[in-house]
């Protein structure tokens, strides 16, 4: 996976200090930094190199991510492990000209982009407008898996997985309800 | 594997040569292996034992799962949700057996009778079994002892997880009362040299203990330990050929390298679930029966069941964790009856049923998205759940055909699935839902998921038996009218779906067949 972990000490990774990346990037809307390649988070925690799209892009496709299954507990950087399926030669057109069309939705609105719009409820009506497109159905379908199957996000929602190599669940609770 | 394992030659003639190694396919080979029959049986998909399972469900999926490209047609939801997948079925030695809950319901009586019961509906194709409940009940006692099933035979039940407990507040609370943790082929105490169940979840996956039963670690090994079974797995049957007598001869297929081989036969027997198996006797067509094979009716394909299903989640104030324990922990069976004054003919089961966050971001909701989506993710650690499998209808047009505009692998036209709900399915279905609302609601939900049905996993009646050879495929055997060396060992054969998980009857019936089968060699009738 591609998406690189900032220490706290900010220490380098790949030659991206904080500072240093910080120093390259510039805003892409409320929650993301964009330079040469890359997509960070404003505190440049994370941080995702691009390959095949342009970082600006990136950067819609996990805020596009977001919200359509925004989970406020779930981090940014899990979305952008979920998006970063579509950064391939192959598909780059497609994601390119698909984000394209959302930011001109966007400037219909009267946003700058899809990124300007800081509430959540304008982003989702443009989403409402593209939904029966193939690149939204693409990002969508894509994220059942991408964002769900990804066991580090899975105890935010309880859910304990694999459990034969723990005996089951036949001393650990099949049956511990207490409230009914 | 045993290690006296039998190998055939192609050329053996005297071979029944089984297709598919499933609840049908496998326990038929096996019984009749014990009755000291020669079979080859054919398995499209590989070997994979209780070790070699994943309590994944991605990963179990990509591992079992029938995943050949399939097309499908009509207005039921999981031709737009699930335009290549129809069916969730498994492509391994065991076949559908691996995958399946083990709820194990015997029909009810009226359930054979099913025309004569619910008289004529409009736009069904109903039809009376050619046996009743009384022909199968000794069938039953074998098949009930074979895969261990809980509640019979002196076997206690299992005990109730957390979403049964839910479940059975609620239904006690709702008025119902024929409510417990049901009839189980998953041991509840150790039997059959199987050990008893550990709680785990993941039945759908495979059990890993082997407490739920299995053709793919009981039957089938068994089968082999005889001498008198050789399963040849990545063995994809293409074409049934026949003589000009018009019996018969043997089975072309796909070995494990691709290169395709032919088996002789002295009988063949189909049992490759509702999908596969008329699409092979379709695509066996020949100049003499150009309709495919056993189709001089024209009902090969036709009456596709799947029966009438979907699901109720419901959220509570505090956690459930449906997850743990067996994934169909309990059962409702107070509108399993007939009962034509709820709007509907025939009845259904309410079933416990549990997914895994993976699968419920993939099932709840197809399509979904947005906070009404997620906010019911949010809650999931909070989330009971249930099935509805009720019957649907036979209908002419729900048919399996081969689309010649797409080709699998083997450049062989894939099976395309046709499925209309008839008005009785969707009275049934909105009554179910109706029904695991009240439950869920009396027990504290506080919002209920009318969940849409999955890909098909109970899959019927495309061979359907009838009394009359015009009405039907196969005679109260399993016998193809046709061919009299060509029989049909599956749920295809169903002549109407009941509401019962049909995989016990499917045993039933091929415990019978195999009898029938073993009787007639021996008499030198076949």
């Amino acid at each position: 996976m591609t998406v690189i972990h900032k220490s706290p000490s900010g220490s380098d990774v790949r030659g991206l200090t904080r500072r240093g990346l910080l120093a390259r990037a510039i805003a892409a809307g409320a929650t993301f930094v964009v330079g040469g390649g890359f997509v960070a988070a404003r505190d440049a925690a994370w941080a995702v190199e691009t390959a095949a799209l342009k970082p600006e892009t990136m950067a819609v496709l996990i805020q596009m991510a977001r919200d359509i299954y925004p989970h406020d507990r779930i981090a940014d950087r899990f979305y952008a492990i979920a998006v970063k399926a579509h950064d391939t030669p192959e598909q780059a057109q497609v994601i390119e000209e698909g984000v394209a069309g959302l930011n001109l939705v966007a400037q219909a609105q009267g946003f700058e982009g899809y990124l300007a719009a800081g509430w959540e409820k304008d982003r989702v009506a443009m989403l409402r407008m593209i939904e029966h497109t193939p690149f939204f159905q693409t990002i969508r379908a894509g994220l059942v898996t991408g964002l769900y199957n990804q066991k580090e996000v899975w105890p935010v929602f309880g859910y304990e997985g694999e459990s034969f190599s723990q005996g089951g669940y036949i001393e650990r609770g099949f049956n511990d309800i207490d409230w009914l | 594997m045993a290690d006296n394992m039998a190998k055939f030659g192609h050329d053996d003639a005297s071979v029944v040569v089984v297709v598919g190694t499933g609840s049908g396919g496998g326990v038929l080979a096996n019984e009749l292996a014990q009755r000291g029959v020669k079979v080859v049986a054919l398995e499209a998909g590989g070997r994979y034992l209780p070790e070699d399972y994943i309590n994944d469900e991605w990963d179990s999926f990509a591992q079992l799962s029938w995943g050949d490209m399939r097309t499908t047609s009509g207005d039921w939801r999981v031709a737009r949700d699930f335009a290549n997948l129809p069916a969730w079925i498994v492509k391994a030695v065991g076949g559908t057996s691996i995958h399946w809950a083990g709820a194990s319901l015997r029909f009810q009586e009226h359930e054979f009778k099913a025309l004569t019961t619910y008289g004529p509906v409009d736009g069904a194709s109903l039809l009376d079994w050619p046996i009743t409940l009384a022909d199968l009940e000794p069938y039953y006692d074998l098949a009930e002892k074979k895969l261990g099933v809980t509640r019979t035979n002196e076997l206690p039940g299992l005990p109730g997880n957390n979403n049964y407990l839910v479940l059975e507040k609620g239904a006690k609370a709702a008025g119902y009362s024929k409510v417990s943790t049901g009839r189980m082929a998953i041991n509840s105490v150790d039997y059959d040299d199987r050990m008893a169940c550990q709680q785990t979840g993941f039945c759908f996956q495979g059990c890993k203990w082997g407490a739920k039963w299995s053709a793919a670690y009981t039957d089938i090994p068994r089968g082999e330990a005889t001498g008198n079974l050789e399963v040849r797995d990545h063995s994809h049957a293409t074409r049934i050929e026949h003589d000009d007598d018009g019996k018969v001869t043997g089975v072309r297929y796909i070995d494990r390298d691709g290169t395709e081989q032919f088996q002789r036969a002295r009988i063949v027997a189909v049992a490759g679930n509702s999908i596969e198996s008329p699409r092979l006797l379709l695509a066996s067509a020949s100049e003499r029966f150009p309709d495919g094979l056993a189709n001089s009716s024209g009902q090969v394909g036709r009456n596709y069941m799947r029966h009438t299903t979907g699901s109720v989640y419901a959220i509570f104030e505090r956690p459930v964790r449906m997850w743990r324990g067996t994934t169909m922990a309990g059962i409702v069976q107070d509108e399993a009856h007939h009962d034509p004054a709820r709007g509907f003919v025939g009845g259904y089961e309410l079933e416990t049923l549990a997914l895994g966050i993976p699968f419920m971001a993939a099932f709840m909701d197809p399509g979904g998205w947005g906070r009404e989506f997620t906010s019911a993710l949010d809650s999931y650690e909070n989330m009971a759940g249930m099935w509805i499998v009720g019957e649907d209808l036979p209908q002419e047009t729900n048919r399996i055909t081969l689309n010649r505009g797409e080709t699998d692998r083997f450049g062989l036209p894939v099976p395309n699935v046709h499925y209309d709900d008839h008005p009785n399915d969707i009275a049934m279905r909105n009554h179910a839902y109706a029904a695991g609302e009240r439950i869920y609601r009396a027990a504290g939900a506080t919002r209920v998921l009318p969940t849409p049905p999955y890909p098909s996993t109970h899959n019927l009646g495309t061979n359907r038996m009838s009394e009359n050879p015009r009405d039907g495929v196969v005679n109260k055997w399993g016998q193809s009218h046709d061919i009299p060396n060509l029989f049909v060992s599956d749920g295809s054969v169903f002549t109407t779906s009941a509401a019962e998980n049909p995989t016990l009857t499917i045993v039933a019936l091929a415990i019978r067949q195999a009898e029938h089968i073993a009787a007639e060699m021996e008499k030198g009738a076949l």
